[in-house]
């Protein structure tokens, strides 16, 4: 899924502080799952602004709402009427959300509430940690089912760097070092001979690198 | 392994002598003589001296421009690269670059995470990895061909170097990760520093196992210990250094003043030890901002002089 965090009230409230009819809208799919984008959050940075303006002596009206996903046409249905209430929007959805709500309303300014992290997993309750960063050749039937891209600090595709210490990566005494993550898992399959196998020169024409990314399907297109 | 460069380093190993190389940190401006002067504190010491590439991630002059410095003063340079800061243009347009002023040696490295220095807000590049670049000035070199599949009309002349860190986790990868990098095309490694002999001679014993020992030529890393405080950062503080607390006694155990002296000791007689271990093709003496002591250390060490090659 994709992990946001909120931004700082402040942040949010130097953006709006000049309109009157603010709308602060969540999104309940990815981001809900870290409790940071939800509808639910919406409706509590909603009344903390509403605070705020309390305490700032202005009269900005602000009100929440929020749909199931904000990156598909679908969902929005049910919203038009509280987006065209609006003068201005503070999406809590990931940065997609927040574009693809800027795409549909031109003349709407759309405010990110959230900064968009990453891609990741739940760990545990309340711990989330990065993935992958959908560079479109996947490499993980190499590397033992670990991203050497998302999880090693240099992103070397035939690691370890020579800094990796007890299993710790040379830039953080807490986060795990990708390689010996890799290697522990390669030896349990008894795949090791797999480490030795060079991973060439990667093609990153299908990551970022290559400008922004578009997958059409024609099959199932109406 | 035959002659493929001009690169005197290899001439030397190729011999079957020791050969000594050192490394010189440029500076954090723009004067010339901040090169210029570490170089001839040690010049007729050493066969080449390595030219580091924003070492820890501090921004300082480029590595290219000073391997320059150093050529145009008569003297060998290694040029190293990491591939933390450039993608794969201009890797190997550097490449080019270097091998246009004759510079016939690279060390070929990922580098520090730029966590460590001075831009730690700055992107790092990795288009390429160590091993990865290692492939591509090989092929340059060999198959006179660009990344991209085009021809290159005059190849770079390249003597490909890189480095070892047998003391870095896990273990046991560390044999296969230089299997690795000779596989990829490494003619010659510089070792991390070593402090742990026991360690390396393991590692050395693997390599040996394998025979890897006869398919390059390893230049065992040593830096002289200035204090014992340093001896506690480094092994404390530094990732993937591996220091003996015995070693940190020993230098505690000397009067404050004495200790860099006991440090000097302590590098000449891993470095005596060393020497009859099978596969040692020679050191890498990286005297950190102690430029001066190099002389000495090699002196003492029985490896002064240094040879001569016809060019
Ligand atoms: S290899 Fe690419 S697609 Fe696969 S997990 Fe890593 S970043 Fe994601
Ligand atoms: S320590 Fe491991 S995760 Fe960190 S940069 Fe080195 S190889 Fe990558």
């Amino acid at each position: 899924m994709i992990v946001g965090q909120q931004k700082p009230l402040e942040e949010i409230w130097d953006m709006i502080k000049d309109h009157s009819r603010v709308l602060v809208f969540g999104c309940n799919t990815c981001v809900a799952v870290c409790q940071q984008g939800g509808n639910k959050e919406a409706e509590i940075i909603a009344s903390l602004l509403r605070m705020k303006a309390t305490q700032e002596g202005l009269d900005i009206e602000i009100k929440d709402g929020g749909i199931e996903r904000q990156c598909e046409h679908e969902f929005f249905e049910s919203a038009t009427k509280s987006l065209e209430w609006a003068d201005a929007v503070v999406s809590t959805a990931c940065g997609i959300g927040v574009q693809f709500l800027a795409e549909k309303y031109e003349s709407l300014p759309v405010y990110p509430g959230l900064n968009t992290t990453f891609l990741g997993a739940v760990e545990k309750f309340g711990v989330y940690t990065e993935r992958c960063q959908a560079c479109g050749q996947c490499v993980l039937g190499l590397t033992g089912g670990i991203c050497p891209i998302a999880r090693c600090a240099k992103r070397l595709m035939n690691g370890p760097c020579g800094g990796s210490t007890r299993g710790k990566c040379e830039i953080n005494k807490d986060l795990d070092c990708a390689w010996q993550l890799i290697i522990d898992r390669l030896k349990a399959m008894d795949k090791m001979d797999n480490y030795e196998k060079i991973i060439p020169v990667k093609d990153w024409s299908s990551d970022r690198a290559g400008g922004p990314r578009k997958f059409v399907r024609e099959d199932i297109q109406v | 392994m035959s002659v493929k460069t001009p690169s005197k380093l290899e001439k030397i190993l190729a011999s079957g002598q020791l050969a000594v190389t050192s490394e010189c940190g440029p500076p954090r401006g723009s004067d010339p003589e901040d090169i210029t002067r570490k170089a001839e504190l040690i010049k007729n010491h050493v066969d080449a001296i390595n030219i580091t590439d924003n070492q820890t991630s501090v921004t300082r002059m480029c590595s290219l421009a000073a391997c320059i410095r150093l050529k145009l003063m008569g003297l060998e340079p290694v040029l190293q690269m990491v591939t933390r800061d450039r993608n794969r243009i201009a890797i190997q347009s550097d490449i080019l670059g270097a091998a246009s002023f004759d510079i016939n040696n690279m060390l070929c490295l990922s580098g520090d995470h730029q966590s460590f220095g001075d831009c730690k807000l700055g992107q790092n590049v990795h288009d390429l990895d160590s091993i990865q670049l290692i492939q591509t000035v090989r092929m340059m070199r060999d198959e006179a061909k660009f990344l991209g599949g085009d021809d290159i009309k005059c190849p770079p002349k390249m003597f490909v170097g890189a480095a070892a860190n047998p003391f870095a986790d896990p273990f046991e990868i560390r044999v296969p990760r230089l299997a690795k990098k000779i596989a990829a095309g490494v003619e010659f490694i510089q070792t991390q520093c070593i402090y742990n002999l026991d360690k390396f001679e393991k590692w050395m014993e693997g390599v040996r196992e394998r025979g890897l020992h006869e398919k390059v030529h390893i230049l065992a890393g040593l830096t002289p210990m200035k204090s014992a405080g340093m001896a506690r950062y480094m092994k404390n503080r530094v990732p993937g250094m591996d220091v003996p607390e015995e070693l940190v006694k020993r230098l505690a155990g000397v009067p404050k003043e004495k200790q860099a002296q006991e440090g000097i000791d302590i590098c000449i007689e891993s470095i005596q030890r060393l020497k009859s271990v099978d596969g040692v093709h020679g050191f890498h003496v990286m005297a950190i901002e102690w430029e001066e002591k190099v002389p000495e250390i090699v002196e003492r060490a029985g490896l002064y002089p240094r040879p001569t090659i016809d060019k």
